[in-house]
């Protein structure tokens, strides 16, 4: 196995598109490696990008908060104005893994990687989060929910890499929330999940929403009908019902030894009225 | 196969190895630098008996490629102690009997120390939310909880010592 750690972008596209036989990304490796040592994978090529300047920096800018490729989870959680601005984003993060597993593990490897149980993606997806991607024919942006396609199925075409993600500004009464349901308080797969991203207007009336399941589907789904349920409403208990009515149906999850499709579906309702809850008092308590 | 020569710093001290691509960090601090207390558990970022720092951030060393180490910076439970002069979670392990067949212990110990290296004075609840990552089969974990507790303890009063020293000189 070849192992690369280009110092450029161009050199990295240039290594993934003109890999002969099996070439993978490397930024944290806390998925990458574990298979490669339960041989499901066998790498001719390891391409690291976390000697790419910049692949390792938070960006602030008037547009939003721009992460790159290689930052950890950890690195996120000590981003004292990010976890301001996206408390949801940082908390899905901060649920992959163990301590050891934060100091490494990334949002776009998380995303990369395409499980339907992904903690960071619902949260993500919810926040409206865009991904840019540079690859042989230049750079290009698109929404986090057009990267997976199914289990661990992506759109990216060969050569092209997540250079980093992006989340947007948003007016100040805004507020995120991520849940996830497992049996046990740390170090667990989700059963299901849910991520809800909200602005209030006006008399604290919801005036934008988004509403993410994780783990109900072979991919992330966006639920547009939930976020209808709210939008307009303070949140009163008659939204909060429709809310989740919205989500079960959204929900085709498959029976395993961690969760029937009932149970999967009915607790993703649950947690997207409590998460919904809280993003709604976060934004609440903003000026 | 080609190997690939890398040159970092463990524990202090500067080193040079060759490596395969596939080799872990673990592989080659057991097998190439003769620096056994990192254990293979499970081999998946599971059980955290192969814990050491990079660049001072936590990881598990079996989820690492010893190629991608070079120029940074790796501390092992080889660099814990003082010479002779047992750090003092090492010695809150000793004497609490915080450690039965001792192959979770090293991983124990840098996990508890990255944790006290940022918060030195934390609770039940937090210590046990950082050793999450560390799997014990012999314990219970109580041991060992009331281990990093008390060596938290210690390291405060010896700060509050050194600050009293420095002020009084």
């Amino acid at each position: 196995m070849r192992y690369e750690s280009p110092d450029s972008t161009r050199e990295a596209v240039a290594l993934m598109a003109g890999a002969k036989g099996y070439a993978f990304l490397l930024a944290g490796g806390t998925d990458l490696l574990v298979r490669m040592r339960g041989e499901f994978i066998e790498p001719d090529l390891v391409v690291d990008i976390k000697r790419i300047p910049g692949f390792q920096e938070i960006i602030r800018k008037a547009s939003g908060f721009s992460i790159g490729a290689g930052v950890s989870c950890a690195q996120l959680g000590r981003n004292k104005a990010l976890v301001k601005a996206w408390p949801g984003v940082v908390e899905a993060a901060q649920l992959i893994g163990s301590d050891q597993i934060q100091g490494r593990c990334t949002i776009a490897g998380n995303l990369c990687n395409a499980s339907p149980a992904a903690d960071s993606v619902p949260a993500l997806i919810a926040a409206k989060a865009k991904v840019v991607i540079v690859g042989p024919g230049g750079t290009r942006r698109t929404a986090v929910e057009n990267i997976v396609t199914g289990p661990g199925k992506t759109s990216l075409g060969k050569g092209e890499i997540v250079k980093a993600i992006v989340l947007p500004d948003r007016p100040a009464k805004s507020g995120d929330a991520y849940l996830r349901f497992i049996p046990r308080s740390e170090m667990d797969i989700a059963v299901c999940s849910a991520g809800v991203s909200l602005t209030l207007g006006t008399g604290n009336v919801v005036k934008q929403a988004r509403v993410a399941l994780g783990a109900v589907a072979p991919t992330i789904v966006l639920v547009p009908k939930a976020a209808q349920a709210i939008v307009g409403t303070r949140l009163d208990d008659a939204a909060l019902k429709k809310l989740a009515a919205a989500c079960e149906a959204a929900c085709s999850p498959i029976d395993d030894k961690r969760g029937t499709v009932e149970y999967r579906t009915e607790v993703a309702g649950v947690l997207a009225r409590r998460a919904a809850t809280i993003a709604f008092e976060r934004a609440r308590r903003k000026r | 196969m080609k190997g690939i020569a890398v040159s970092t710093t463990v524990n202090g001290d500067a080193v040079e190895y060759v490596c395969h691509g596939r080799e872990t960090l673990l592989d080659v601090l057991r097998n190439h630098l003769g620096l056994i207390g990192a254990k293979e558990g499970c081999g998946t970022g599971d059980c955290g008996a192969c814990s050491v720092t990079l660049d001072g951030e936590l990881v598990c060393s079996c989820l690492v490629l010893g190629a991608e180490v070079e120029g940074r910076t790796v501390e092992t439970v080889e660099g814990l102690a003082d010479g002779d002069k047992l750090h003092p979670l090492q010695k809150r392990f000793l004497d609490g009997a915080a450690l039965q067949c001792g192959i979770c212990t090293p991983g124990f110990l840098i996990a508890a120390k990255a944790l006290l290296d940022h918060n030195n004075n934390p609770s039940e609840s937090e210590i046990r939310y950082a050793l999450a990552g560390n799997l014990c089969r012999c314990t219970g974990y109580d041991k060992i909880v009331r281990a990093v507790s008390a060596a938290a303890g210690d390291m405060r009063r010896q700060q509050k010592a050194q600050v009293k020293r420095r002020a009084t000189k």
